[in-house]
């Protein structure tokens, strides 16, 4: 009996146990999803908020604009009544002055000093530019708020910004709103390697399988908005997600096995 | 006076103050930030905050995005 316990004790945590216990950290909050959802592109704020239930995210993201009275609700009280934390970003902006003036008025309207930093280069691609966000990192940190940079695939940019101070680093998977997925998974691996801040991937994420492959790439969460919103059925997409988020992540401290060039049986040969 | 809110061109007395530019627009005062000339003035400065010929003011708030 006392034998059973110790080695139950010195063995591996059940499944699910070990789901409960790991959560992750960033800049010393933690979260026990690691789904962090957009709120772009949902056709009614009422398809939103069923969304964001079923994809079981405890962050999301919203942007800043131009006050609108004609506006019906707001994506703040759908979050409020989720109990959802907010994170802001800077979409839209193109420089690193534009980043810097709306994360202090995301801070001042949102009371959080957390920002998802993106400002991009060119309307087509929306890709990130890394100059401009490199320096709206650095300013940012300076002025006191917590920093999780978009950025490209690039692990020598990833590195600069966690020295700067950032607190996680967003490579994108592909172009946001694509849905063409991870289009460079060695990368992201880099990326993984390359820095000890979380790795969120972010942006590109087209279905479950996208997902799933983030994590088991040592991404420790997934952010992602249009493959929800815009899916033809949002709230099953966000299940969805949340179960590819979980099956990547425990594939990934699960420990995959090597890939060979031969067949390795599986059972014995001999009759 | 005349001044720029949102874009838009308004006509305001002499004294306005942001305040008076954000209700303007809104009612809501939690959710709303503003910037004067692109510096952010916070909320408990809207009412001792005036404004001044060609001053242009930003009310944002968080909208579905990301």
């Amino acid at each position: 009996m006392t034998g059973q316990m110790t080695e139950q004790a010195a063995g591996p945590p059940p499944v699910n146990g070990a789901a409960e216990e790991d959560r992750f950290t960033i800049a010393g909050r933690t979260f026990g999803s690691r789904l962090i959802m957009g709120t772009g592109g949902a056709p009614s704020l009422e398809v939103l908020d069923r969304a964001l239930a079923a994809s079981g995210t405890e962050l999301t993201t919203v942007a800043m604009r131009r006050v609108d009275p004609s506006a019906p609700g707001s994506v703040l009280d759908v979050l409020r009544r989720r109990g959802i934390a907010v994170l802001p970003n800077t979409a839209g902006c193109y420089t690193a002055g534009d980043a810097v003036l709306t994360a202090r008025l995301a801070r001042e309207a949102l009371g959080t000093n957390w920002v998802k930093v993106e400002v991009i280069n060119d309307e087509r691609t929306l890709l990130p530019d890394p100059i401009e966000t490199f320096d709206a990192a650095e300013r940012l940190i300076a002025d006191g708020f917590v920093v999780l940079p978009y950025i490209g695939d690039d692990p020598a940019l990833a590195r600069r910004l966690e020295q700067a101070g950032c607190a996680a680093v967003m490579p994108l998977g592909s172009p946001i709103g694509s849905g063409l997925g991870i289009r460079n998974p060695h990368s992201i691996e880099l990326i993984v390697e390359a820095v000890s801040v979380p790795v969120i991937l972010d942006a590109g994420i087209g279905t479950a399988s996208d997902a799933a492959l983030a994590m088991e790439l040592g991404c420790e969460a997934v952010m992602l908005a249009t493959a929800v919103t815009r899916a033809q059925r949002p709230e099953r997409m966000a299940a969805a997600m949340r179960s590819a988020v979980e099956a990547g992540r425990l594939a990934r401290l699960a420990g995959r096995i090597p890939r060979r060039r031969y067949a390795e049986a599986s059972s014995p040969l001999t009759p | 006076m005349k001044v720029t809110i949102n874009g838009s061109p308004y006509d305001l007395p002499e004294g306005a103050t942001v305040a008076h530019a954000v209700t303007a627009l809104t009612t809501a005062t939690s959710g709303v930030a503003v910037a004067l000339n692109e510096e952010v003035i916070t909320r408990g400065a809207w009412e001792s905050t005036a404004l001044s010929e060609r001053d242009r003011v930003e009310v944002l708030t968080a909208v579905q995005g990301g």
